[in-house]
Parts: structure tokens; sequence; C-alpha cells
């Protein structure tokens, strides 16, 4: 369980991007975070692997408290994190295995991490878990080789690896056409309830989220102005979240919005 | 729809004073070329000479004498071997300079500067001078040329490699901070895999130059090819000379072409 206390980040003096956040996620289900651009959705994911440092409060994950670890604990308890990237940060010249590997890196010793001695183990999870999503056949390839909905799952096969207790996915399915998307999304849903996981999704599509989630936790301005299942999230409730912005700018359109529009003059 | 009229007809890519400005400037610099060429002192005679001479060493040059062929292609693959160990060496001496001349991976403003410091100093001392420098403390042969080719070399492939550094995608590394490994195991497979076409392409370049340069480091006494072009000239054996000439000629086009193919086979 995952248990976030009165989060406040600020970057260096100016206004708190995350002002007082209070958000509690138990077992194992998938939430959704959604929120326009600026809302510190990215902000609160990485303040919990510590990826950006919270300014004050506390994270909690399974009683061990992450916000004040440092050095060589830190390390052992992003182990247990797994991340998800909008762009998928795989190592582009590295093959599709290395990169699955990678996310055991925290584990392994330097020399067998060095000369890619995987121990058998890990090779076989590696297997199992790519079989799983679709890729196994790649494994020998570079992953630039790869299509992004691909690439994505080489990214939640590399965070798998680590057995995590927790996924965060930043974005997992911004850079992605919407068949892959959703096949992603489903994806995330499914391997949830396998692995007994919670996932802690930021995601665009307001519609996504609605269809793959249990829960929406909406953020404007830095708070939670929104915490409940999908069915409850109405007009009023979106209104709120995205108070003042363009219809196009709420992730409801089926079809994206033409960015040009040309006038008869 | 506005008024064609309302548009200006006139446009001037420069202001009066930017144009003053800028015919100042080229008279200034007009000023120092003048100044530079009246400053040294040309003795014209000799200049106006030099056809005549240079058909003259040209006559004594033809036809090369082959005598000492096999001599000359015995030193000549010492300057090969003295070109391959100081790139070898200065290889990988330049890794951890490059490490801390990155900004984006160097521990401190210390360590910043240090590596700074010491690509500035080995890329400022012409390999000349740094030959020099090592004859007086190894003593005329080999060994100064390879440390002083290794000293110029650290420099250019750690400036290089620094850069490149410091041009890499941050994201996977991001990536790999978040499952928890060591700043060590980032930096093998975040940092390495993305720097390594340039880390193979600096090297053979600075192989290709450490091969010409190596040609030259005889005329201090630091070994190699020089030597036997110094000692030729030195005695008027002008057929000589022009052997070594030739065959240094043969040896560049041959690392050039070497290090072509190289290059085309990496990236």
């Amino acid at each position: 369980m995952l248990k976030i206390s009165n989060l406040v980040k600020r970057y260096g003096h100016g206004e708190p991007v995350l002002k007082g956040l209070d958000l509690e996620v138990p077992g194992n289900s998938v939430v959704a975070i959604i929120g326009a651009s600026g809302a510190g959705k990215s902000t609160l994911l990485r303040c919990i692997n510590r990826l950006v440092e919270p300014t004050s409060g506390t994270i909690a994950l399974n009683d061990i408290v992450l916000s004040d670890l440092k050095g060589r604990e830190l390390r052992a308890a992003r182990r247990r994190i797994g991340m998800i990237f909008q762009s998928f940060n795989l190592v582009d010249r590295l093959t599709v295995m290395e990169n699955v590997q990678s996310g055991r890196l925290g584990y392994l010793p330097f020399w067998r991490a060095a000369s890619r001695r995987y121990p058998k183990r890990d090779i076989r999870r590696a297997y199992e878990l790519m079989e799983r999503v679709g890729i196994a056949h790649y494994a020998n390839k570079r992953a630039d080789e790869l299509s992004g909905g691909e690439r994505q799952r080489v990214g939640v096969v590399r965070a798998l690896m680590q057995e995590p207790e927790i996924l965060l996915a930043d974005e997992p399915t911004a850079s992605l056409d919407p068949k892959t998307s959703e096949q992603i999304m489903e994806l995330l849903r499914s391997l949830s309830a396998e692995f007994a996981l919670p996932v802690l999704i930021n995601i665009h599509n307001v519609a996504e989220a609605r269809l793959y989630t249990d829960r929406i936790v909406g953020m404007r301005y830095g708070k939670i102005m929104f915490d409940a299942e999908p069915s409850r999230l109405d007009k009023a409730a979106m209104d709120e979240i995205y108070a003042g912005l363009p219809a196009e700018e709420r992730g409801e359109e089926e079809t994206p919005a033409p960015s040009l529009q040309v006038s008869a003059a | 729809m506005v008024e064609l009229d309302a548009h200006p007809q006139d446009w001037a890519r420069y202001t009066p004073g930017q144009r003053l400005f800028r015919f100042l400037v080229f008279l200034a610099s007009v000023a120092a070329v003048v100044w530079a060429v009246m400053s040294i002192d040309v003795i014209w005679p000799w200049v106006l000479d030099a056809p005549e001479q240079m058909g003259d060493l040209f006559g004594r040059m033809v036809p090369p004498d082959f005598s000492n062929l096999s001599d000359i292609l015995w030193v000549l693959l010492e300057t090969v071997n003295i070109a391959t160990i100081a790139t070898a060496v200065a290889v990988f001496a330049a890794l951890p300079v490059a490490y801390i001349a990155a900004q984006n991976t160097t521990p401190n403003i210390a360590t910043l500067w240090l590596g700074r410091f010491i690509l500035v100093s080995s890329r400022s001392v012409n390999t000349i001078i740094w030959a020099l420098l090592f004859v007086a403390i190894f003593g005329p042969g080999i060994i100064a040329g390879i440390v002083a080719i290794m000293f110029r070399s650290i420099g250019f492939i750690g400036k290089l490699l620094g850069e490149a550094i410091e041009e890499i995608d941050r994201r996977p590394v991001e990536a790999l901070e978040a499952t928890g490994a060591s700043r060590l195991k980032v930096i093998l497979y975040a940092i390495v895999p993305q720097v390594m076409p340039t880390f193979w392409a600096v090297s053979i370049l600075r192989w290709d130059i450490n091969l010409r340069e190596s040609t030259v480091l005889g005329l201090v006494g630091a070994g190699g090819i020089g030597i036997v072009l110094q000692s030729a000239i030195d005695t008027f054996n002008w057929p000589e000379a022009a052997t070594v000439l030739l065959a240094i000629l043969a040896l560049v086009i041959l690392g050039e072409i070497v290090s072509a193919t190289l290059r085309k086979r990496i990236i």
C-alpha cells in the first residue's frame, strides 16, 4: 500500500507544484491520475521514487518511508518500484534482452552486469515476461529496431523484471497510436491483476482512463480535486479539473482536433 | 485587404551605423595584414630564387636511392608502432578525463575544472614541443616519442569524448536510476552504449593523425622515420631523402585507407 501525506514540492522559489497532497493507493488497484499539463502529475509520480526530491511531506510504500532514504537504502527501495515512461526511455543501441535485464541492475553484481552473464533465473523470467507481452522473438534485436508499441512492451517488461511492489506509469500511451495505446492500457490492467500490483498511471486521455482503471484521481494546480471510481466522473467533476480549458485539451476527443484552422476571409 | 501602397519599397539589410561599423572592421583587418607583411624580414632575392633552387633540389633527388630501402622500411614500421602504442594508451587514459570533464557526469565542480585543465594543457602544447620535453626527460628514442604523442592525444580524445557524453539522451539514464542501479552500472548500461560510436570514430581518427605526427618526431630525436630523414638531409644525401619522403607519403596514404575502411565498418 502506498501512502502519501501532505506532500509539497516547490522548484526553486516559485509557486509550489504540489501543495500538500494526500493520497492512498491500497492493494492491487489501477489508479489513473488525470489533469491538464502543469497540474503536477509527473512531479507527483517522480516524487514517489525520488527522481524528484520532495520539499516536504512523507511517502511510504508498504510501511517503508521512502521520503527520507539515502544512498544504498534509496537504491534498494527503488528496486521495488517499477517505472514506465512516455518516451519508453530504452537504451537504443542495446538489445531487447539487455534492456529487459537492465531492470535487474540493482540486484546484480557489477561484473555480471558488465559481462552480460545474467543469472539463469533472470533469463528464464525475462523470456516468460517477454512471452507474456508478445516480444520474446525480439530478444536479440536492437531496441531501436522496434515499433513504438513494442518498445513500450520492452519498457513494461524491464519494470516487471524488478519484481516491483508498485508500478508507476508516466503517460505510457501518449506517444502511441490509439489502437496500440489501448493494447498497452489493457496490458497494464491485466498485469496488475496477475501480479497483484498497484499501478499508478498518469494519463492525458480521459476516455482511456475511464475504460481501463478502477479509480480516477483528478489534479489541478498541485491539488487533488477529484478522487473516485470512473463512473462518478461527471460533467461537474470534469469542469472542476479542467476549468477554463478548451474542450480539445480535456483529453476527451475521439479524434484529435485540427491544429490549424483556416478561416475564409 | 491592406492597401499595397502601405508597404515600404525600400529595404536595407543594415542601418547606416551598422554599415559604417562593418567598413571600419574591414579597414582594421586590412591594416593588420599590411602591418604583418611589413613587419617580417623577407629576403626577396631568396624568394625570387626559389623556383631555381627547387629545380636544383629536384635534380639532386632524382633518381631516388633505394639501396637502404629495407632499413627505411623497418624504421617506418617502428613509426607505425609508435603511433599505435601511443593511441592505445591514450584512449584508455582519456576515458576518466572525459568522464570528469563532461558537465553531466563529473562528480563536482573541482573535478570538472581538473578535467578541463588536463584537456586544455594537453591540447595547447604541440606534439613536437611535448617531444622536446620528453627527450630531455627520457633521453632520445622511441619512449620519448610515444609519451609525447600520448600526451597530445589525451586532450584530443578526452575533449571529443567529453562532448559526446554531454550530448547523450538523458532519458535512459533516468530510467535506469529509477530501477535502483548504482552509478557505475548506470554508466555501463545507459552512457557507455551511447558514446560507443563516437569512441571508435575518435580513436581511429586520432590513430590516423598520430601516424602523420610520428613521422616528424625524429627531427627532435624522439624516434621514428624522422631521424633517417634528418640524417639524410644533414649529409646532403638527397637521393635517400627522396626515398624517405616517398615512404612517408605511401604510409600516410595507407593509413588514410585503413582508417577510412575501419570507420565504414564500425559506424
